[in-house]
């Protein structure tokens, strides 16, 4: 396989060892790559020193995860036509650097934003005007049918996007995602010349406040792995600690706000009270609730010592018994059931074709989970976790979440009893980075794949930050689930997918 | 059946007696700081010069808690000679310049403006409007809906329509792509109506500060009444804020 580089998760490689091939041979390459069970973590464009265009895919296939390369012109034979995995990834080249992947399906904006090279816009918007921009959205002709929209300010308190439903009475036909309305800018401003690495870590916890963690160690990864810098057991072990305390914060909530939408109410309140013992569990190792502030590159800033070990063993100790018996009650009660049972279904083949990932893809019966595939800071050491129910409906959503939460309360206990000792790190950015280089890092956050990828140039400035949140494979997951389902199941389905606005608006 | 009766009984009665008694944070939460005055200057600019928020005045020996996310690295890096943060939580003010500070902030209660009190007192219904936040203030002005904090026993309630709305509460750097929103949300609330910027984000742009996709300030496209730092806030301090500011 000459036209792939075999990279490992974080650990950089030259630049110059990306096979940068010819456009033809590299969509022959990358097709047949992905058509024969291979999966896209990172698809992204890029100019390089001498302002040409570059195209990156990095690809994984069980536990190798490749990269490859080629020249990109301002227009060129769509991907996504063959093969549906590309779908937003060409849609987002097309709107950052202003390229035209030809007979692209469902070309449209992704976020709304000029593009970075100040080439004439591929959608045809004007932005100057505010958002919602000039796009139409699919429609359904027909006397019964009638058009739903919701968004972008929602009813409660929850980040914004626009949902689109086609609908023939009660029934979805089609429900179209319009998102972008929390784009910040945040690869631009992690690659900002001249600008002090130690702010990029605060943004990196920032890209998605939920994944703090997830995304921090996406960071810190990349940076130690361009600038060499070594990272202690004991730091590893409080990192993925921190990465289990977020899971089971995250999933304890979806269960109760699931439990609340089919209007069963004791697990929503019970559940909405232990999460919180879970922010306050990272609050104790971090000094806030999203664990912000903890991971830095080379480590971990806070020590967990022997009183912050206590409390967390004790708290877990205290709590596994009351989770164990609302779950109970959740996945017991009829109405409940009867309500999670066939609803929002997403066939194993519709999520092999559009690369679920996380729980959304294991419900599916996709088993990719980057803790086990490629593993990163002391997962090598926590056993698998194998799931029961995989007929991608939302039982079978809500049941994997179950199962994670189980898993990571078993895990957090056994990595405790091992040395947690670690020195914290000092100041970060006191570091250079190393030239002409490329890494990408990947982890398991609690929604899916996290990846970040960095690109130096020959002085080692950052030349290009490509950061993936696995809501940007997910979106369409929940599209899809919402086919023929009726209209009122909407906020079920959504809620057992909980994808991160911000995380894929960037 | 069985089961819920079951349930009830083992999780028992779990709301907090916040306000009517003291709550103390774990030692390692970072609330408000304190500036040492006393702090050599030389450390004092080097802690300036390293905080990515570009939070410290170092010549005025003061912190923006508008723009800090309380990362607490300038702490660690003058070993507390510099700063200490506490754990005291209290951190709503009414105005932007109170947030610059070395480590007192005036009473909220007294500041607030005495209309609203009478107005908002005993029911204050909000709009919050997600506007480029990450989703962590969201969450944690969410939390107080859940039976520890129960704000509704305050007769304080977030609202899904702004028709219905007493004031908005925002959260995020206000991207572009919101703006418009924002907007109309708030003229959709009828006067009088407050508006609350929540999270350094609504303050300063917060950790996207210097983007060009952001508004950054929502303070320049609407007057502020009431900002609440943090990143996030802890739902403490917005409890707290909302209880001082209106009741
Ligand atoms: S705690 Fe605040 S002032 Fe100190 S370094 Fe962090 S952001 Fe800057």
């Amino acid at each position: 396989m000459d036209n792939l580089l075999l990279i490992q998760n974080g650990q950089a490689v030259s630049r110059n060892d990306i096979p940068d091939l010819n456009f033809s041979v590299f969509q022959q390459v990358v097709l047949e790559f992905v058509l024969r069970d291979g999966f896209v973590v990172q698809f992204f464009a890029y100019e390089n020193e001498q302002g040409a265009l570059k195209l990156l895919a990095v690809l994984r296939s069980g536990v190798n995860l490749y990269v490859t390369g080629c020249s990109l012109a301002d227009e060129y034979p769509s991907l996504t036509s063959e093969c549906e995995k590309f779908h937003m990834f060409e849609r987002e080249v097309a709107e950052q650097f202003g390229v035209r992947p030809k007979d692209h399906p469902w070309l449209k904006m992704v976020r709304y934003h000029e593009n970075y090279r100040g080439k004439e816009d591929v959608f045809g918007n004007d932005y100057s005007q505010d958002i919602p921009g000039n796009y139409p959205y699919f429609t359904v002709e027909g006397d019964a049918i009638h058009e739903v929209a919701v968004g972008p300010v929602h009813a409660g308190i929850i980040e914004p996007g626009h949902f689109r439903f086609q609908c023939a009475g009660e029934e979805v036909f089609s429900l179209e995602i319009q998102l972008g309305y929390q784009h910040r800018g945040a690869e631009k401003l992690l690659e900002q010349a001249g600008q002090p690495l130690l702010r990029l870590p605060v943004i990196a916890e920032s890209i998605a406040g939920d994944t703090a963690i997830g995304h921090s160690l996406c960071h810190s990864q990349a940076i130690e792995a361009l600038a060499g810098l070594e990272v202690d057991e004991g730091s590893k072990i409080v990192r993925t600690i921190a990465l289990e305390l977020e899971r089971i914060a995250n999933h304890i909530g979806d269960l109760g706000a699931l439990s609340g939408d089919v209007a069963f109410n004791p697990p929503l309140n019970y559940f909405g009270r232990i999460r919180g013992e879970f922010l306050n569990l990272t609050l104790i190792m971090a000094g806030n609730r999203f664990g912000k502030g903890l991971v830095r590159p080379g480590g971990i800033a806070f020590p967990v010592l022997e009183e912050q070990r206590r409390i967390m063993l004790e708290k877990i100790t205290d709590e596994t018994p009351g989770i164990t018996n609302v779950c109970d009650l959740l996945f017991s009660a009829h109405t409940v059931l009867a309500r999670f049972d066939h609803t929002g279904t997403v066939s194993h083949s519709v999520a092999e074709k559009l690369g679920l990932v996380g729980y959304a893809g294991r419900a599916c019966g996709l088993a990719y989970d980057a803790r086990i595939n490629f593993p990163t800071e002391a997962y090598d050491s926590v056993q698998a976790n194998s799931n029961q129910r995989t007929t991608g409906d939302v039982y079978s959503r809500a049941n994997v979440r179950r199962e994670e939460i189980m898993h990571s309360l078993r895990a957090i206990p056994e990595l405790l009893v091992k040395g947690v000792d670690a020195e914290p790190v000092p100041v970060p950015g006191s570091y250079t980075l190393a030239p002409d280089s490329f890494v990408v890092t990947v982890n398991e956050a609690w929604r899916g794949e996290v990846s970040h990828c960095l690109l130096t140039d020959k002085d080692g400035a950052i030349l290009r930050y490509k950061v993936k949140d696995p809501s940007f494979h997910n979106w369409t997951g929940l599209a899809m689930s919402l086919r023929n389902q009726g209209i009122s199941d909407f906020p079920l389905c959504n809620k057992s997918f909980n994808l991160s606005y911000c995380g894929f608006d960037l | 059946m069985l089961k819920v009766i079951q349930n009830r009984r083992e999780q028992g009665y779990r709301t907090t007696k916040y306000p009517e008694e003291p709550i103390n944070l774990y030692s390692r939460y970072r609330g408000l700081p304190t500036v040492h005055q006393d702090c050599d200057q030389e450390l004092a600019h080097r802690c300036a010069e390293d905080c990515p928020q570009q939070a410290i005045d170092a010549d005025r020996m003061i912190i923006d808690l508008g723009r800090c996310t309380f990362c607490g690295q300038c702490e660690i890096q003058s070993d507390g000679k510099f700063v200490t943060f506490s754990n005291n939580f209290e951190l709503g003010t009414t105005t932007r310049e109170a947030l610059l500070t070395s480590g007192s902030l005036p009473a909220l209660a007294e500041h607030s403006k005495k209309h609203f009190k009478s107005l908002f007192g005993r029911s204050l219904q909000l709009r919050q409007i997600s506007a480029g936040g990450c989703n962590s203030c969201e969450a944690d002005t969410n939390v107080l809906g859940t039976p520890f904090f129960d704000l509704q026993r305050f007769g304080i309630d977030f609202v899904a329509s702004p028709r219905h709305a007493d004031g908005i509460h925002v959260t995020g750097p206000i991207s572009n792509n919101m703006k418009a929103a924002v907007l109309s949300t708030w003229e959709a609330v009828p006067a009088p109506k407050v508006v609350i910027a929540s999270g350094c984000c609504s303050i300063s742009g917060g950790p996207f500060y210097g983007s060009k996709d952001i508004v950054g300030d929502l303070n320049s496209l609407i007057p502020v009444d009431l900002y609440i730092p943090g990143c996030p806030p802890h739902p403490l301090t917005t409890l707290h804020a909302l209880l001082q500011f209106f009741k």
